[in-house]
């Protein structure tokens, strides 16, 4: 296996700096929908400018250069600890060029790792191995704390919403999320939610579909229905593109399920900012592609 | 668009009103969570004493922030090593977890504005009438944007704290803003969660 941390500072650079071709899309769509000379409208555009200039000049799109969220599927017989390792240097390296911010504080010792390393859990690493005739791929997203605060998690069922441990209890507690988090997490923001699970293992679902491009739906059309309603209804809320008042709230609802114990019934609602950095790398021999 | 020229005068400030673009010119200085909380418990409540530099910092920052601006901004800064700074990404903070402290901030040091993004509460919007100031939102995540908007950097405070969360001086020119909460009592913020809230409950009650 050969080193290849350059190449992933390299990715680490176009993940920070430029968006995904199918957000891009959808935020200029949305730009239409705002009326002229509106905040929304104005912040829409200003939102599309900023992506011009970052792309134009490999600066952070957002300051906020979020947690770094790695997902590595390497084939059979590469080294896990030397990728983490390389990972691991490569986000030293993207700090000090300024395509990352240093984000890693020590919680106890309210300290600033200086260098986006901190502990075994910062920058978070997740490997999964496959075939040894299968390319190495790495996903990296950037999910900044704005959107990451707005988060939330719900133990079906919960009284107070009048929401029962079904599809149209769900539907109801994501849309509390969204018309709580108003403009906080930087709308128009995306959804990932995961129905299940612990609560440890449905937050990080609810970020992993994340990964997903936008507009593919769940495989079970009653649960796609489900993702384009809520997309829609958040929509009706009229929070808007910065919490201005607006056409676009959320873009696109992703929804997953988990097995969950028969006592639990977790809801967990991801809240991905438009700054919604990610990318994917994919290493043949000598070759990498970068998506 | 209408500019203000920083230190702003309190008639410049009662202009203000909700919905308002504006462009600010001069020296800000940005602020978030670690200052806020070291502000509030060193120099306000006085509950720790000051340490290190504390009062020397004290002293002039009570020159700067008087009619001044404060920004919850985070920023990414170049020079590092070599100290000669520059913003790389300077979009705001979520400015709401600075609820408890923001209002008391604005009074001792007569901030006249407050720029971050999301808005902020009750209590800071009575700050606002107050003192008087106003809340000023910037786009969040247009940081490489509003980076372009920072002229100079003037100096730093508080760098212990990370670069994140430290004091940063900078100079602005056209950098700019929309009016979401103004010095009479309104706030953008509270109509838009007013009306997504009755509309919440009109989803709610609709069947499955």
């Amino acid at each position: 296996m050969r080193d290849l941390t350059n190449e992933i500072v390299e990715f680490i650079r176009r993940t920070s700096s430029d968006l995904p071709a199918d957000v891009e899309e959808r935020l200029r769509a949305a730009v239409e929908k705002e009326t002229p000379g509106s905040a929304a409208r104005g912040a829409m555009e200003t939102v599309l400018k900023n992506v011009e200039i970052s792309r134009a000049n490999s600066t952070p799109i957002c300051q906020d250069t979020g947690t770094p969220i790695f997902y590595v599927h390497y084939p059979e017989g590469y080294s896990t600890r030397k990728l983490r390792q390389m990972i691991r240097d490569a986000m030293v390296i993207a700090t000090k060029k300024s395509y990352m911010r240093p984000n890693a504080v020590d919680a106890i010792y309210d300290k600033n790792s200086g260098n986006n390393l901190g502990g075994e859990d910062f920058p978070y690493i997740h490997f999964e191995e496959v075939d040894a005739d299968q390319p190495l791929t790495i996903e990296l997203m950037l999910k900044g704390g704005g959107c990451e605060n707005v988060g939330a998690q719900y133990s079906l069922p919960n009284n107070a919403l009048g929401a029962g441990r079904d599809l149209a209890g769900v539907r109801k507690v994501v849309l509390d999320a969204v018309q709580k988090a108003q403009g906080q997490g930087c709308a128009p923001g995306i959804l990932g939610v995961a129905i299940g699970g612990d609560r440890g293992s449905s937050y990080i679902k609810s970020k992993e579909i994340l990964f997903g491009k936008i507009g593919e739906r769940n495989p079970d059309p009653e649960v796609a229905a489900l993702e384009e309603r809520l997309t829609d209804e958040s929509n009706q809320l009229g929070i808007g593109p910065m919490g201005f008042g607006g056409q676009t709230t959320v873009i696109d609802t992703k929804i997953t399920g988990l097995h969950r114990l028969p006592a639990s019934y977790f809801v967990s609602v991801s809240y991905m900012c438009w700054a919604y950095r990610r990318r994917k790398m994919v290493v043949r021999g000598e070759e990498v592609i970068y998506d | 668009m209408k500019t203000i020229q920083l230190p702003a005068s309190d008639e410049a400030i009662r202009e203000l009103r909700v919905g308002e673009p504006v462009l600010l010119n001069g020296v800000m200085v940005t602020g978030r969570d670690a200052a806020h909380k070291w502000m509030m418990e060193t120099f306000i409540k006085k509950t720790k004493e000051p340490k290190d530099d504390d009062l020397q910092v004290y002293e002039e920052l009570k020159k700067l922030l008087n009619g001044g601006v404060i920004y919850h901004c985070g920023p990414v800064v170049s020079g590092l090593d070599t100290k000669d700074y520059k913003f790389v990404a300077a979009g705001p903070t979520t400015s709401i977890r600075e609820e408890p402290y923001q209002a008391d901030v604005m009074k001792h040091f007569n901030v006249k504005g407050v720029i971050g993004k999301g808005g902020m509460g009750a209590k800071t919007l009575k700050g606002c009438q107050e003192t008087p100031g106003v809340y000023l939102h910037a786009i969040g995540g247009a940081a490489s944007y509003i980076a372009q908007s920072v002229t100079k950097v003037l100096g730093v405070f508080k760098l212990e704290f990370g670069v994140p969360e430290a004091l940063w001086v900078i100079e602005v020119k056209d950098f700019p803003v929309v009016v979401t909460m103004d010095s009479h009592g309104s706030s953008q913020h509270a109509v838009v969660d007013e009306a997504s809230k009755k509309v919440f409950e009109e989803l709610l009650a609709k069947p499955y």
